[in-house]
């Protein structure tokens, strides 16, 4: 007599539909190693990558589970040894942790507690959770608020700027008295003054390829509010490598869109979405092209919204689907974002496994970082400039010099209203492929914008169109109303 | 997969009755078409509103008796209380090949979405499979 091995109804396709199987050995070791060598495409559904059983597979030697004894356990002629998978799955929590609540929290949240949805368990969670806000902007307000307000524990923010009077119309985490302060300051005494007990977690630091896995990996879920799309890349893909959900939301003019990427939750990532960038500069950021301010209340707090969901585990999140608002129209469109199985990142084969060079991987070179990295300006000097910036202190200098050259300002009309430098020739960006030949090919063209930005783009228009002398300023009119002419307003 | 209205219902009016917590149960057939489904026990008392488990011997004895009368088991259904009719990375790891996973998100006790998906050969993700309802 032999020995059986009865096979589960879902193997037998790698048996040659045999629901059973005739091996030899002494041990169920043996008989495995066998039953493998006969049938070896069982092997990945019954084995891990170490070649251990999973989990969920046990066996039973004449109806006896195994486990007590293990694969050593000895067998006969005659036995009857039967793999049964344990069947089993379920919902993955983005939170399992809870915390218990003070009677003063049990007070405070009571509007939670009475939802059935949320309740006891779903404040738990929430006072447990650990969120990580990149950015305390235009989104990073009012997320951190009410994030703060809903009883989530733990909030991280990861910011380096100062408050800056051009934030004051949508970032609403700051007030007047705060400009000038580091925002991370500001963000932790109104969050301690609507919660003394949030355990905030100030990161001052730019998230970088470096450190985005560190900074990540403890927390739960991470919120974007970033507006540049370096940061994005890099913040999907480390999210997708540290199985995080990732709550995007961005905004731009007078529109907004959201979405939930969470690729180990059965769901897209950004990637998925846009493969990759937008060539530099196409895609214009807030600083340049403006943003109507409460649109951040609207757009950060739909993400708001889906973080406490997720933590709650309740609801159907916002994934695979994306979220778009207009103001103007006062429409929610949405539209389905598929998952790609050939995803680089969280596809079936990922190309990419490890963090990359983000400013190289969206064509971002030194000169045009000002454009499309946010709102700040960095303080550039000489030495850090592109071979064809200038600073706006050099360009000071040639102007008192009296040195022959065409100052152009390449902003939209709108734009002029704000602020000019005196004498600029005026040639908004988009009209310049129809009207550059207005402009002399003998001499030296200096071109600025209000960041650095779209001027850099009109420098290698130009360039391109046969221009050799040819200067961008970099910072633009902002760094001329800094460091040259304080009569200058920025914007 | 295929499967007849009435028993699509019988399907949601068990996973209903479990809610808030998960509930699973065995769907049998021949040629992908379910012609039978087994209710059964979710072993997960610990964390039943997050997890099911069949005990692997009641298991077994649904598919001997499977067996014995001809059919085959075709896949598992089960609920996913409040969240979307998606696997989780949790069902992904305990998945069987040449199954279908019937989910279905039950929410504040209503079943409102009903989706199958398969394991693929290589194990890394589930493959949506669309479901035939039949009159």
């Amino acid at each position: 007599m032999a020995i059986t091995i009865t096979i589960p109804t879902a193997l037998r396709r790698f048996t040659d539909n045999q629901s059973q199987v005739a091996v030899t050995g002494t041990t169920v070791s043996d008989v495995l190693r066998d039953l493998l060598q006969k049938h070896p495409l069982l092997r990945q559904h019954l084995c891990d990558e170490a070649g251990k059983l999973r989990n969920f597979v046990r066996v039973y030697v004449n109806d006896e589970d195994i486990r007590a004894t293990g694969e050593s356990t000895p067998v006969k002629d005659g036995d009857e040894i039967a793999i049964v998978p344990s069947i089993a799955g379920g919902i993955e929590p983005v939170i399992t942790a809870r915390a218990k609540l003070t009677n003063e929290e049990i007070k405070r949240y009571s509007r939670h507690l009475i939802l059935p949805e949320v309740g006891m368990e779903g404040q738990e969670r929430l006072k447990a959770a650990k969120v990580l806000l990149i950015g305390s902007g235009g989104l990073g307000s009012p997320l951190a608020l009410y994030l703060t307000a809903a009883g989530v524990g733990t909030i991280g923010m990861v910011e380096f700027d100062t408050v800056d009077f051009s934030n004051l119309q949508r970032q609403i985490l700051h007030f007047t008295p705060d400009v000038g302060k580091p925002k991370l300051q500001s963000a932790a005494e109104k969050l301690k003054a609507i919660n003394p007990r949030l355990n905030f977690i100030p990161h001052p630091t730019k998230i970088t390829s470096d450190n985005a896995l560190e900074l990540i990996k403890d927390y739960d879920l991470v919120i974007d509010g970033t507006d540049n799309f370096p940061t994005r890349y890099l913040v999907n893909d480390a999210c997708v490598m540290l199985k995080k959900p990732n709550v995007y939301g961005s905004i731009f003019r007078f529109e907004g869109m959201a979405s939930v990427f969470a690729p180990h939750l059965g769901g897209p990532c950004y990637r998925c979405w846009y493969p990759e960038p937008p060539p530099p500069g196409m895609v214009p950021s807030c600083a340049e092209g403006g943003v109507l301010g409460v649109i951040c209340g609207i757009i950060g707090n739909i993400q708001a919204n889906e973080a406490v969901k997720l933590i709650i585990g309740k609801g159907k999140p916002l994934m695979g689907r994306l979220l778009r608002f207009d103001a103007m129209d006062m429409t929610f469109r949405e539209y389905k974002i598929p998952k790609d199985p050939d995803c680089p990142v969280c596809g079936k084969n990922p190309t990419i496994t490890k963090l990359i060079d983000y400013l190289e991987f969206c064509g971002i070179g030194r000169g045009e970082a000002g454009g499309t990295s946010g709102d700040s300006i960095a303080a550039q000097t000489d030495e850090h400039l592109g071979p064809d910036d200038i600073s706006v202190e050099t360009l000071k200098k040639m102007r008192d010099a009296g040195e022959d050259f065409v100052l152009v300002d390449v902003r939209n009309p709108d734009e002029f209203q704000i602020s000019e430098i005196a004498g600029s020739l005026k040639l908004p960006l988009p009209d310049l492929p129809q009207r550059f030949r207005e402009l002399p090919q003998d001499k030296l063209l200096v071109v600025h914008c209000k960041m650095g930005g779209r001027s850099a783009r009109a420098v290698s228009f130009l360039k391109s169109q046969g221009y050799t002398k040819v200067k961008n300023v970099a910072g633009g009119i902002n760094a001329w109303a800094e460091r040259i002419d304080p009569n200058v307003p920025q914007y | 997969m295929k499967i007849s209205r009435t028993l699509l219902a019988q399907i949601h009016r068990h996973l209903e009755a479990g809610y808030p917590q998960e509930a699973c149960g065995v769907m049998l057939g021949r040629d992908g078409v379910v012609t039978e489904i087994v209710p059964a026990e979710n072993q997960r008392t610990d964390s039943a509103h997050n997890r099911y488990l069949i005990d692997p011997l009641a298991y077994l004895k649904i598919e001997r008796d499977a067996d014995r009368r001809g059919w085959q088991v075709l896949g598992i259904y089960h609920s996913h209380p409040d969240v979307a009719a998606r696997p989780s990375q949790f069902d992904l790891d305990h998945a069987l090949p040449c199954f279908s996973y019937l989910i279905v998100s039950v929410c504040r006790g209503k079943a409102v979405d009903t989706q199958s998906w398969r394991l693929r050969d290589d194990r890394t993700q589930f493959d949506h499979e669309p479901v035939d309802i039949l009159d």
